[in-house]
């Protein structure tokens, strides 16, 4: 469950703006061109709003004063004022639009290229980094972070050109009239002043909203996820109560943004009316001073209106940027993880079945690791109170396998086995101790080696949301006829040719869903066709019916597939095709023989590989017990009432 | 360009399959959409006078420095050209107070505004989320479960920013155009005229530019959409891309789309500006019509100069209304696309419903369960159970086997209610369990599924989900007594063990082993076991198995087996095959004769014993 008041933890870190600086400074290095353009045509437009102004004042004092005084006025004044004023509008919609088209242009580029390198950095960090990390954590990297890193760079150039704007601005003032002037720069700081008060005051709550916005998402979607479990246990108020709850905090926290932008918004919109009104009272008594004209007094109140907005833009980028450098930190964690696996350059040479040799292999992992390599574990840092202990899972673990055997791995829950798997393919490297095929240690195996050599198939499976052929051939290209003998092997044929599009069919989330069993029998498919010369299957037939299990068991026995095959199993068919079985116990080999061997020898081989037997034999000791003393007191629980008359509706006896 | 956040299946039809109680689709017009969704939440309407009042006072505000403006230069000179000095402190006073007006009522309506929408839009988000738990598992699944969340979130998200941003845009826009073109026409009508001439055109191109871009910012969320799934498959697929060495692929259907995504988006965007550099134009083409014709105007004295000023500076209260309203449209249509989604949700009757207070409750103690005639069939779909007859004695521990398809799992769902009979009844002590209170029903009957779900939290905390007042020491007793001290003992933090995002960093099989004891925990009188030690290894089987014989003494069990361990020690085992149950008796009786469970029972033993 979520835990309850978090969602604090977003205030501004210090330096915010310097960081800011310094993450759009990468986006200018990158698309300096696009910049340029961006940033010209920002420039354009506010140059021309400028002087639009003063087109204004000049049309007001030289066309519309003079034909109002005088009652008079040339056809020539009018067209060159209407033409000023067209030209003005012309050349601000020109520097609008380079402006708004190459900052978006900008803006989309980043996040593409960012998108790229993130995706690019999943595919290179090896799969203990994913195991670290929560699913949901890597997919915003990607999405949200690279999103919000670039998200100033919409309203950057419109900042750069206010800048411009600004510079302009107050020279054409000054020239104007230095103490009309004066109120612009007084007005004008008190309103970048007042924005970045808003902002800092702002930042924070919005940080907070935005915690809660995606509180509330997850609370519902673990609700969601969990339906089931909810509704069988009649749970459903506690979660309305729960979500209710999260959604109430998200409101006080909307509300509180809305408080603030209620005070400042108002304020910073008619700060700049006031100042009109301050330049039209100084500036009739400049009038009557004859320092200035009507003319000039009209261009500088056209000028307030038109620099609120721009100056307000400032205040979107202030808003953006703590966001961005978030965003920024967190792909720069991605783009900045180690680990990588190096490749060697060697290559296993031989044909037929693999020799696999493992020495002295030792595992362990950081508490918060999940061992199931299809479900990534917790990230450390989300989960308060735990150090970073390790647990131990193998040590010690050496063993060889020849060419063509097959040998099962067995062992009770949580012995090391799949651990053992995803080691056996590379794909996590031990702590200590060597893995090798045909007498080469993996690790200076080069890259695609192992895959081009060697298969796993895991409990659970990842479907992509293809066709069903693409699934299987994973882009190879590989020929109908042999995906369809795959699928045979696997007994997945049936159905399959089912589906409404047959190997065609989407799969995945969108597509069609397969059931588990479906999904083990697909990934089995996956494995074999490409014809493997070490097949891993890790409890891979789980799900499946135990008797269509033993038909895939038997059809690989007598497939022509000339592969060393090493099983983790606990069903006994299973454990009886291999010619030999290692027991693992406690993350190291206990033993390794027959399972006749075994059974003779290993008491804890035993016991796990008999457990069912075992049982049946107590429950026909019970039984013959019960027969002859029938109803005995049933053991525990006395505490519960109800247990009192648990004896007469017992055993059905017959 | 704020392209609206990618919700990938938006407006898709998910669980198309025929018939499948799917949601709810909304056919109301979009009017209506407005109107329903409003009414949901009585919040909005609360004062709802009074801050559109202020909302007014706030616009009109608006038109005081270009009246202003107007009366210095009209009348602060006097005739001979010197200005009125007495005049214009009075009209920049009178101004500036109107200004602080103007502040105050604009803050209060924001203020109102935000308590109003936030308040409605919480009161939805949680009706939303109840009836999603209110519906039945078979309309749930009918969806994507992130489709849901998007109707208690992103969907409400929306209709938020319009309400607060878009809406109040929409209302400020009207009424400032509104507002100006009176002062205008009181200025003078023949200007007037000539400015909505100029303006008329660009609103109808917005309206027309607004419907692209609708098209195209779907456009944008479908890419989105694609580029998300491809991204999370490297994610997701992490072990499978290793394993197979297929990362260059996968890279490449990365950066296909990628590319796809950022095309859309620049499409997208060239829309979105295309209306500001238009409206530009319109204004400088207005403006220049303004002052050649105001000149005109003027020479006749229909018009004085300070009027003509004025309008210039009210011309620019209608530029920005023409640039906001694509976006403002946008945000409409995004809205009522919310609306209709979450109605969809609440329109949608629960085809499992609680009986309510007539609901009757059932006593406690073993429970007896009976099947009437019971068939089921999945809407359109073949029949998956046939006319089922079967009575199971209070305190009976019954073990449910057959193949896969056999519908055993459909009787347990139709005896837990998590779906209703087509035909038939199915009685829990004789009452028809359409009749029973669901707070009884669920506190008396508990199911564990085959994949036992847990929540985010500490292994307590997920076993007390079914009784939130049990102790720690509650919990402890219980897994003892289901025999997994040991195992509560190797856990380095015990009950305080973190099980992560849906309990994954649990094993398979410790999943299993936390959903049984929640449900030993809760008690119940019927414990319905689908599948529920699939994934332990066979000795902590054996000893669970051995645990819950003890422990469903005195309690109704059923049992679904597909290891048959399990039915060797029920007192009775139904066989299940297509459809109907073919047999039932002791497993050691069933064992001994020819028939379904005989074959079910050799080809087990074959595999694992």
């Amino acid at each position: 469950m979520v835990s309850d008041d978090s969602g604090g933890a977003a205030a501004v870190p210090p330096g915010m703006f310097r960081r800011g600086m310094r993450v759009l400074w990468v986006a200018i290095r990158t698309e300096p061109v696009v910049f340029l353009v961006a940033t010209a045509g920002a420039s354009l437009h506010a140059a021309v709003t400028v002087a639009s102004a003063s087109v204004l004042g000049r049309i007001t004092d030289d066309v519309i004063l003079p034909a109002f005084d005088s009652g008079r006025t040339t056809a020539a004044a009018l067209a060159t004022a209407a033409a000023l004023l067209l030209a003005v509008g012309l050349a601000k919609a020109l520097g609008l639009a380079a402006r708004r088209l190459y900052a978006g242009l900008m803006q989309y580029r980043m996040q593409a290229r960012y998108r790229r390198s993130v995706s690019r950095a999943y595919l290179r960090l090896p799969l203990a980094w994913h195991h670290r990390h929560p699913t949901g954590q890597l997919l915003s990297n990607a999405n949200a972070d690279v999103e919000s890193a670039w998200q100033p760079l919409a309203p950057l150039p419109m900042a750069i050109g206010s800048v411009f704007m600004l510079a302009v601005a107050a020279v054409a003032m000054v020239v104007t009239d230095p103490v009309l002037a004066l109120v612009a720069f007084v007005t004008f700081p008190v309103l970048a002043v007042a924005n970045v008060v808003f902002q800092r005051r702002v930042a924070p709550v919005a940080a907070r909203a935005q915690a809660l916005r995606a509180q509330v998402s997850e609370v519902a979607h673990e609700s969601f996820d969990g339906a089931l479990v909810v509704k069988t246990l009649g749970r459903e108020d506690t979660e309305t109560e729960r979500f209710t709850a999260s959604a109430h905090r998200l409101r006080d926290a909307q509300i509180e943004v809305g408080r603030l932008s209620a005070v400042f918004v108002p304020a910073m919109e008619n700060l700049p009316n006031f100042g009109v009104l301050a330049v039209l009272l100084i500036g009739m008594h400049r009038l009557a001073g004859g320092a200035i004209d009507v003319g000039d007094l009209v261009q500088m109140s056209y000028l307030f209106t038109l620099l609120t907005l721009p100056i307000r833009s400032f205040g979107w980028i202030l808003g953006d940027l703590p966001r961005s450098v978030v965003g920024w930190d967190r792909v720069q964690a991605v783009l900045g993880a180690e680990g990588a696996m190096a490749d060697g350059t060697a290559a296993v040479g031989g044909s037929g079945g693999l020799r696999l040799s493992v020495r002295d292999l030792a595992f362990s992992y950081e508490d918060g690791y999940s061992a199931d390599p299809a479900r990534p574990g917790r990230d450390l840092a989300d989960t308060p109170g735990t150090d970073a202990a390790r647990t131990t899972v193998l040590h010690d673990v050496s063993f060889d396998i020849d060419p063509g055997r097959t040998v099962a791995i067995v062992g009770p829950t949580g012995s090391g086995k799949s651990t053992l798997t995803t080691l056996l393919m590379r794909l996590v490297d031990p702590d200590t101790g060597t893995v090798s095929l045909n007498g080469t240690d993996v690790r200076d195996l080069r890259r695609g080696e192992i895959a081009r050599t060697a298969a796993l198939v895991p409990q659970t499976t990842f479907v992509f949301e293809d066709t069903v052929r693409d699934n299987v051939t994973l882009g190879a290209d590989i020929p109908d006829a042999d995906v369809w003998a795959a699928l045979r092997l696997a007994r997945a044929d049936s159905f399959v040719a089912a589906l409404p599009d047959s190997l065609d069919t989407r799969l995945g989330e969108r597509g069609t869903s397969l059931s588990g069993g479906q999904r083990q029998r697909l990934a089995l498919a996956r494995a074999v066709v490409r014809r493997p010369r070490l097949l891993i299957l890790d409890d891979a037939t789980s799900a499946v019916d135990p008797q269509i299990e033993a038909q895939i068991l038997a059809g690989l026995r007598d497939t022509d597939l000339a592969a060393t095959v090493v099983v983790v199993a606990y069903r006994r068919a299973t454990i009886e095709l291999a010619d030999e079985v290692v027991y693992l116990e406690r993350g190291t080999v206990s033993d390794r023989g027959t399972h006749a061997e075994l059974l003779e020898r290993s008491a804890g081989y035993r016991s796990l590989v008999t457990a069912y037997e075992r049982a049946a034999a107590d429950r026909a000791a019970d039984l013959a017990a019960a027969d002859t003393a029938p109803a005995g007191t049933p053991p525990g629980d006395p505490g519960d009432p109800r247990t009192d008359d648990a004896d007469t509706t017992q055993e059905i006896a017959r | 360009m704020t392209a609206p956040a990618p919700a990938r299946d938006r407006g898709a039809a998910p669980g198309e399959a025929g018939g499948t109680p799917a949601l709810h689709r909304s056919t109301d017009t979009a009017l209506g959409t407005i109107r329903r969704g409003l009414r949901l939440s009585p919040e909005f309407a609360r004062g709802l006078g009074l801050t559109l009042a202020f909302a007014v006072a706030a616009t009109a505000g608006k038109v005081i420095v270009p009246v202003a403006v107007q009366q210095i230069i009209d009348r602060g000179l006097v005739p001979d050209g010197r200005p009125d000095l007495g005049f214009v402190t009075t009209m920049v006073a009178v101004c500036a107070g109107l200004l602080v007006v103007t502040m105050v009522c604009s803050y209060l309506m924001n203020l109102r505004l935000y308590r109003a929408t936030e308040s409605g839009l919480a009161t939805l988000r949680r009706k939303a989320f109840r009836h999603v738990h209110d519906l039945s598992v078979l309309t749930q699944n009918s969806e994507r479960k992130g489709a849901l969340v998007s109707r208690v979130t992103s969907d409400v998200d929306q209709i938020s920013t319009f309400m607060q941003f878009g809406g109040l845009m929409l209302i400020v826009s009207a009424g400032q155009l509104l507002i100006a073109t009176v002062l205008m026409a009181v200025y003078s009508w023949q200007l007037t005229l000539l400015v909505w001439i100029c303006f008329l055109p660009l609103l109808f191109g917005v309206r027309w530019l607004q419907r692209l871009l609708s098209r195209a910012y779907l456009k944008v969320r479908e890419r989105t959409g694609e580029m998300l799934g491809a991204i999370g498959e490297t994610v997701t697929g992490a072990a499978v891309i290793r394993a197979h060495a297929i990362e260059d692929r996968t890279a490449e259907r990365i950066d296909t789309t990628v590319h796809a995504t950022r095309t859309a988006q620049v499409r997208a965007q060239r829309l979105a500006m295309a209306v500001s550099p238009f409206a530009e134009i319109v204004a400088a083409v207005g403006n220049a019509a303004v002052v050649v014709a105001g000149v005109l105007l003027g020479l006749g004295g229909a018009i004085t100069p300070g009027q003509l000023v004025a309008f210039l500076f009210l011309m620019t209260l209608f530029v920005t209304p023409m640039m906001m309203a694509t976006e403002i449209f946008n945000e409409a249509q995004n809205a009522i696309a919310g609306w209709r989604r979450v109605l969809g949700v609440l329109d949608t009757v629960p085809d499992i419903a609680d009986p309510g207070p007539a609901g009757r409750t059932l006593p406690r103690g073993p429970v007896g369960v009976r099947f009437e005639d019971v068939s089921y069939h999945y809407p359109d779909g073949p029949t998956v159970l046939d006319r089922v007859n079967e009575e199971i004695t209070p305190g009976t521990r019954v073990a449910v086997v057959g193949e896969t398809g056999s519908g055993k799992t459909t009787f347990v769902k139709l005896l837990t209610r998590l779906m209703d009979p087509a035909e038939g009844r199915v009685l829990l002590d004789g009452t028809d369990l359409r009749e029973v209170a669901f707070a009884s029903l669920r506190s008396r009957v508990v199911m564990v599924p085959q994949e036992g779900f847990l929540f985010d939290s500490s292994l307590g905390d997920n076993i007390r989900f079914a009784r939130p007042e049990a102790t720690d020491a509650d919990l402890t007793t219980a897994i003892t007594e289901l025999g997994l001290a040991d195992w509560l003992a190797g856990l380095a933090h015990g009950l305080d063990t973190p099980v992560g995002q849906r309990g994954e960093s649990l094993s398979a099989g410790e999943r299993q082993l936390v959903a049984l004891v929640r449900a030993y925990i809760a008690d119940p009188d019927l414990l319905v076991l689908d599948e529920a030690t699939s994934a332990v290894d066979p000795d902590t089987e054996v000893r669970i198995q051995r645990a819950l014989d003890r422990l469903t003494r005195g309690r109704t069990s059923v049992a679904i087996a597909h290891r048959l361990s399990t039915a060797e020690a029920a007192d009775e085992v139904l066989v299940f095959d297509a459809g109907r149950v073919a047999q039932r008796g002791r497993h050691a009786d069933l064992v001994a004769r020819p028939g379904v469970y005989a074959d079910l029972y050799a080809s087990w033993v074959r595999s694992s014993a």
